[in-house]
């Protein structure tokens, strides 16, 4: 397990090192910017919730494609009730909400038996009207300003590491080294500097929140026994029934949890991220955390690494539309590294293949000065789909994730 | 065994009815919440909805549903999920319609000509979920959802920077108009000999009749054609239709592709037979409910008929909520209630078969 | 000696399965009991009742004396039952301990106590001679290691009275003779045992008493030093049992089938899974294939009906089909009976006369060119149906609804109506009652007269060597012997398949 964090970490490093030569070859500074790794930081964390809501409902068996229609439950519960009652207590509700809309997907999966994906389905089509048809009446009956958006909600806090991020302790603000390093913009230590000051300052409570559920999630599923049960569920139902354990209830507890965590993430879009719930808000995050599930392979580290890459995409996308075009060397020089390990295994129709590729990247890269807009915001669903389309042969899925379950092995 | 019979139509119908039922509750109470008569809003629907103003428009609104549910339906039956139907039927609208701009051929060649660069289109980007399931391993459901957003963004940017008629003047971004040989013939003028008047802003889609003639032929093959059987037998039993000599994984990548070739069309009732072009007003969200009418028709063309008119129904008449003052988006939650409560009602109404297949078979094996 | 379980009067019925009728037995400690009876004879359930996975509706469980009424396993755990089942109940992607102690785990504070388990298990595992390790994933371990993690899941819940379900089904024989010296080790230490199994020389090596079960009820209670295996088996069966035999040489000159060098290696690299296999079948000849399960059969199978890539060559009746896909080597003649019918011989959920079209989608009578004929297909589905004695209400009854036999029955109609010239039989009578068996047999043997050349394999050596007119042994993906089944008994067969002859 250490070594694997610290392979992890050796990883992100060498990432960061070539990042920096990008930067001082293209000037485009927001590739290691405090603004981005702090932007990425916020945007990751919403599809790490769903993510690890992902986890605990397909740990137990359940495929759960509906994530989004919960997450879209919990940005507007967040939205309206924390206009009124304050973004604690918003966030609270969207918990609520985003349950509400797993409950149902669980009464239709587990006691139904109903084809998970196709539920899942259903839970977003009908999430997604039904937050329309009452956000329309609240706009009528004069609550709301319009019918897509919701009144302001109230700021939560935010506190940083001491010493190192100017946090503030006790009315005691500490310094803020990195920020300092970060400014020097010296090559390498500078971009080091400012991922970690943009990953450790200025964090919204909540934020500090999600991050520790990822820990928290691999205590609760490998831990306990709760979450052994859990597992079982997913892994070996009918095992797991001779041995007594009630897997409905596993199966109940991993999907409300699920539609706990999604419906958290869209809390956080509403009152964090944004100050208000906007229609289409959640824009297929909840997907996209699906996506974070695969990639980490149904594992609670895993999500948060794929969280952080389709975040960072998305900040980068969001900041400062030329670092994406800066992204495309980062390909080509992935590219040019697969080359050389396909010749050496000897694959030289492949290594063609990937280097005519490159060559094609590298002539964009140098014919466009900026690509367009809309193209940019195609990021981060194109980095999901290449990423799975390099990840998916790998995965280990719940061996009876998705297959609906009935007690006794009945049909 | 008279008595069989009876009790299957009894069963056939018990599901959509127990759906039914379901859904008026639940409508009737979001309806109530706000204080209103669901009564009211009932007869109200009923009324505006059976003028012949709108039953047009619900065949209108009908029509891109039924095709790409059939588009989704082929799927289905292969035992995949194609939710990428929205975005496949975007690109094959955008590039149908900014192609078949481009060239003027005679009618009904030029018609056929924008049929097929839409279907190539939407064939294709889907395929690419196809390749990516085939080779990769990659769930089509995450790929598809992905491809969506992809062609989102790919369509606003190539009618923004590319694909915009510049000659007129306009806010709207749109596309340049497609010749009178490129737009299908509205059915109004058949209906007109029929004794039908027309109505403001009346006008039905000529391509009413091809969806008709696209359910039958979507029958035909599914049911009665060795390609069909063979992929509803992938769909089944992928493990069994490969030991019987189906090329599985072949098969898997002609579904998603024809899936995606059908879902092309689904945006051409309107850019044929409305817009005459690519706007910035094309209609969202047929892909996502066709979905739902996909599910609620069991995958069957007569089925997905029907809920296609049906949602069409919901859609158009509760229009007519607007001036009782009630939210006209009340359909929304009868749609989705349907959905939800009829998948459960078959899913319970299967097991009650299979159980009542097995007394059957007790009794004529003790018999 | 006292008596630790006794059923009295069990009975119970459901929609479409044999019903328990009237069973009665009695366990005593410190002993061996066997349950046998044939297939689909309702051993099964009478065993999911006294392990609370099913309710009788009448009759009495007693379990050391006193009245018991299970409501679900729990219940029985707790009144010290355990229950080995014949498919491992385990989950691959956990780990021996995580499966052992899943359901009873000893916790600390907020966790799991993995430590004091470890130790717990480790301390059952050299009482009992149940070597595992217990902090390997189950995946990595071969049946009889998974069959000991089925045990220990079983005693570390602390039960006295063990219900081993067809344990032997899936052992090799050596595998066979450590599970017995473990039973031996658990009766001296004074757990009652409960065998059940339809193999009759087991079942005397092993068991102090047999209670023989018969269409749901039970037909006598006898020590096994009194009975022979021929009156057990004509208890179970109240009749004569089928023979599985061939009469005469019915080979013809023509050769049907002929590999030449095929081999299929593996992915990883490692020991081929078919290994340079070369052997001619003629018409009208039964070649039996025998083997420990997972030694290449299987491979050999896919291989010659082209579900797999192999280097080499097959040919069949004299053309090379090395390039033919799957389909192609139907439409040449070839059928398969598979040896999972549900996984890879039906579709379960549609009704009969659709599974009628299953690999044979390009012939008549089911399609004429593109265009399926329903009409037809149904009319010969009929057919089947009345030639094959398949029992159900008609075509239109879905797949499942059927019992094994029946299914069983019906795939062998179906692949039999295209008169193949070559049928390869995966395990034709597994899981099938006697009366399914017997047809089966029947059918293979007339055929063979009529010139069907058949590649058998089967886990019954009985069958092997009663059916056969050749047997082929597959030992790690290599023929290690061929054997005249006219002067092989299953013995030499059984030593021959683990290598040791």
């Amino acid at each position: 397990m250490k070594s694997k964090l610290f392979k992890t970490l050796q990883y992100t490093t060498l990432l960061i090192f070539v990042l920096s030569i990008i930067r001082i070859f293209t000037g485009a500074s927001d590739l290691t910017s405090v603004g981005t790794a702090s932007a990425a930081l916020l945007l990751s964390v919403p599809i790490a919730l769903a993510g690890l809501g992902g986890l605990f409902s397909e740990r137990a068996g359940v495929v759960n494609i509906g994530l989004e229609g919960m997450m879209i439950m919990g940005a507007w519960a967040g939205g309206m009730i924390g206009a009124q009652h304050g973004p604690w207590i918003g966030l609270m509700a969207a918990i609520i909400f985003g349950s509400v809309g797993a409950l149902i997907h669980a009464i239709a999966t587990i006691t139904f038996g109903v084809d998970h994906v196709v539920s899942g389905v259903a839970i977003n089509i009908i999430a997604a009207g039904l937050v329309r048809y009452v956000s329309t009446i609240l706009y009528k009956s004069g609550t709301w300003l319009g019918p897509s958006q919701s009144p302001d909600v109230a700021s939560i806090g935010t506190n940083g590491l001491p010493v190192l991020s100017g946090g503030t302790y006790f009315g005691w603000k500490s310094p803020d080294l990195l920020s300092v390093l970060a400014e020097k913009r010296w090559f390498f230590i500078s971009d080091v500097a400012a991922v970690l000051r943009g990953l450790t300052g200025d964090l919204s409570y909540v934020t500090m929140i999600a991050v520790a559920l990822v820990p928290l999630s691999v205590f609760i599923l490998w831990k306990t026994a709760f979450g052994l049960r859990l597992r079982s569920a997913g892994e070996a139902p009918i095992a797991a029934e001779s041995l007594g354990v009630n897997v409905y209830a596993m199966k109940y507890a991993g999907v409300l949890i699920s539609g706990g965590l999604a419906g958290l993430g869209g809390g956080f879009l509403a009152i964090v991220a944004a100050n208000h719930y906007q229609e289409n808000q959640v824009a297929g995050r909840g997907y996209i955390g699906l996506a974070a599930l695969l990639f980490g392979n149904y594992r609670p580290g895993g999500v948060l690494m794929g969280a952080g890459l389709f975040g960072y995409a998305d900040a980068l996308q969001l900041r400062d539309s030329a670092s994406i075009r800066a992204l495309i060397l980062l390909i080509v020089l992935i590219l040019l590294f697969l080359v050389t390990q396909d010749l050496r295994k000897g694959k030289v129709l492949k290594a063609a293949l990937t280097l005519a590729i490159a060559s094609l990247s590298l002539w964009y890269f140098l014919a466009v000065d900026q690509l367009p807009g809309q193209l940019v915001t195609m990021t981060p669903y194109l980095t999901t789909l290449l990423v799975l389309a390099v990840a998916s042969q790998r995965l280990r899925m719940p061996a009876a994730d998705g297959i609906p379950y009935r007690r006794g092995g009945m049909k | 065994m008279k008595g069989f019979k009876l009790s299957g139509v009894l069963l056939a119908l018990a599901a959509p009815v127990a759906a039914a039922v379901f859904s008026i509750v639940i409508s009737s109470l979001a309806v109530l919440a706000t204080n209103k008569s669901p009564i009211e809003a009932y007869t109200t629907m009923w009324e505006f909805g059976t003028t012949s103003g709108s039953l047009m428009q619900m065949f209108n609104v009908a029509t891109p549903y039924y095709i790409a549910a059939i588009a989704i339906a082929i799927t289905f039956r292969a035992g995949l999920f194609n939710i990428g139907v929205e975005g496949q039927l975007r690109l094959g609208a955008i590039f149908g319609a900014y192609l078949g701009a481009m060239f003027v051929l005679p009618p009904v060649v030029h018609i056929i000509a924008i049929m097929v660069i839409a279907m190539t289109i939407g064939g294709l980007w889907a395929a690419i979920a196809g390749y990516l399931k085939v080779k990769r391993g990659v769930s089509e459901v995450i790929s598809t959802i992905m491809l969506n957003s992809l062609a989102g963004g790919l369509s606003s940017y190539l009618l923004a920077n590319h694909f915009m008629d510049r000659t007129t003047a306009s806010n709207n971004m749109t596309t340049k108009e497609i010749p009178a040989s490129g737009q299908f013939p509205d059915l109004m003028p058949i209906l007109n000999t029929l004794g039908i008047a027309d109505q403001p802003g009346g006008g039905v889609y000529g391509m009413l009749l091809f969806a008709v003639v696209l359910g039958v032929i979507f029958w035909f093959v599914v049911n009665r054609t060795r390609f069909g059987f063979e992929l509803r037998a992938t769909g089944a039993n992928p493990i069994a239709a490969r030991v019987s000599g189906v090329n599985s994984k072949r098969m898997t990548f002609i579904a998603l592709a024809l899936s995606g070739a059908v879902a092309g069309l689904a945006g051409l009732p309107e850019v044929l037979g409305d817009s005459h072009s690519f706007n910035m007003g094309f209609r969202t969200g047929v892909g996502f409910t066709a979905i739902a009418v996909a599910l609620l028709g069991r995958n069957s063309a007569v089925g997905m008929a029907i809920s296609a008119l049906l949602f069409g129904f919901l859609e158009v008449s509760s229009r007519s909520l607007e001036l009782i003052d009630i939210a006209p988006e009340t359909y929304v939650i009868m749609q989705g209630s349907i959905l939800l409560s009829s998948v459960i009602a078959y899913e319970v109404l299967r097991r009650y078969k299979i159980t009542l297949q097995s007394k059957e078979l007790a009794k004529a094996v003790s018999a | 000696m006292s008596v630790a379980v006794e059923l009295r009067h069990i009975s119970k019925r459901f929609p479409g399965v044999i019903a328990n009728k009237d069973v009665s037995m009695s366990v005593e400690t410190g002993t061996v009991h066997a349950l046998v009876g044939e297939n689909g004879a309702g051993k099964s359930t009478v065993m999911k009742i006294l392990y609370g996975m099913q309710r009788p509706d009448s009759g009495e469980i007693l379990v050391n004396g006193t009245a018991v009424h299970f409501k679900n396993p729990n219940d029985a755990i707790d009144a010290s039952i355990g229950m080995v089942h014949q498919h491992f109940m385990l989950a691959d992607n956990f780990t021996v301990l995580e499966n052992i102690i899943l359901g009873s785990e000893p916790t600390k504070g907020m966790t799991i106590d993995f430590a004091a388990a470890r130790a717990k298990v480790v301390a059952m595992a050299a009482q009992y001679g149940l070597e595992i390790d217990p902090d390997v994933l189950v995946e990595e371990l071969g049946v009889g290691a998974r069959q000991r993690v089925e045990i220990l899941k079983v005693l570390y819940r602390g039960a006295r009275i063990l219900i081993f379900d067809e344990p032997t089904a899936v052992l090799v024989p050596q595998e066979v003779d450590d599970l017995f010296s473990a039973l031996e080790g658990l009766r001296a230490q004074g757990m009652a045992i409960i065998f059940i199994s339809h193999k009759l020389d087991e079942v005397l090596r092993v068991a102090d008493d047999v209670t023989v079960v018969r269409q749901g009820s039970t037909v006598a209670q006898v020590k096994s030093k009194d009975v022979t295996a021929r009156q057990l088996a004509e208890l179970m069966v109240g009749s004569e049992l089928p023979q599985p035999s061939t009469q005469g040489i019915t080979r013809r000159e023509q050769v049907a089938l002929s590999l030449n060098d095929v081999s299929i290696p593996t992915s990883t690299g490692s020991r081929d899974l078919l290994s340079h296999i070369s052997f001619n079948l003629h018409a009208g000849e039964v070649v039996g294939i025998a083997g420990v399960e997972g030694n290449g059969q299987a491979e050999l199978v896919e291989a010659i009906l082209g579900l797999r890539d192999y280097t080499g060559s097959i040919s069949f009746n004299g053309v090379v089909i090395d390039n033919l896909s799957v389909a192609h080597r139907h439409d040449l003649g070839i059928g398969f009976i598979p040896e999972d019918r549900q996984r890879q011989g039906l579709m379960m959920n549609s009704p009969l006369w659709e599974n009628r079209i299953l690999g044979h989608q390009r012939s008549k009578p089911v399609m004429r060119g593109f265009i399926l004929d329903k009409k037809a297909t149904i009319t010969d589905t009929a057919r089947i149906m009345k030639e094959f004695d398949v029992r159900a209400p008609g075509p239109q009854t879905l797949a499942t609804a059927l019992s094994g036999g029946n299914q069983q029955k019906f795939i062998v109609g179906r692949e039999m109506s295209k008169a193949p010239a070559l049928l390869v039989a995966s395990h034709p009578t597994r899981g099938v009652d006697v009366g399914a068996q017997g047809a089966i047999w029947e059918e293979l043997r007339s055929a063979r007269e009529k010139g069907m050349a058949v590649v058998l394999i089967s886990a019954d050596l009985e069958e092997l060597i009663g059916m056969s007119d050749r047997l082929l042994v597959m030992l790690r993906g290599v023929v290690t012997a061929e054997l005249d089944p006219a002067k092989t008994t299953p013995e030499q067969l059984g030593s021959a398949m683990t290598g040791a002859a």
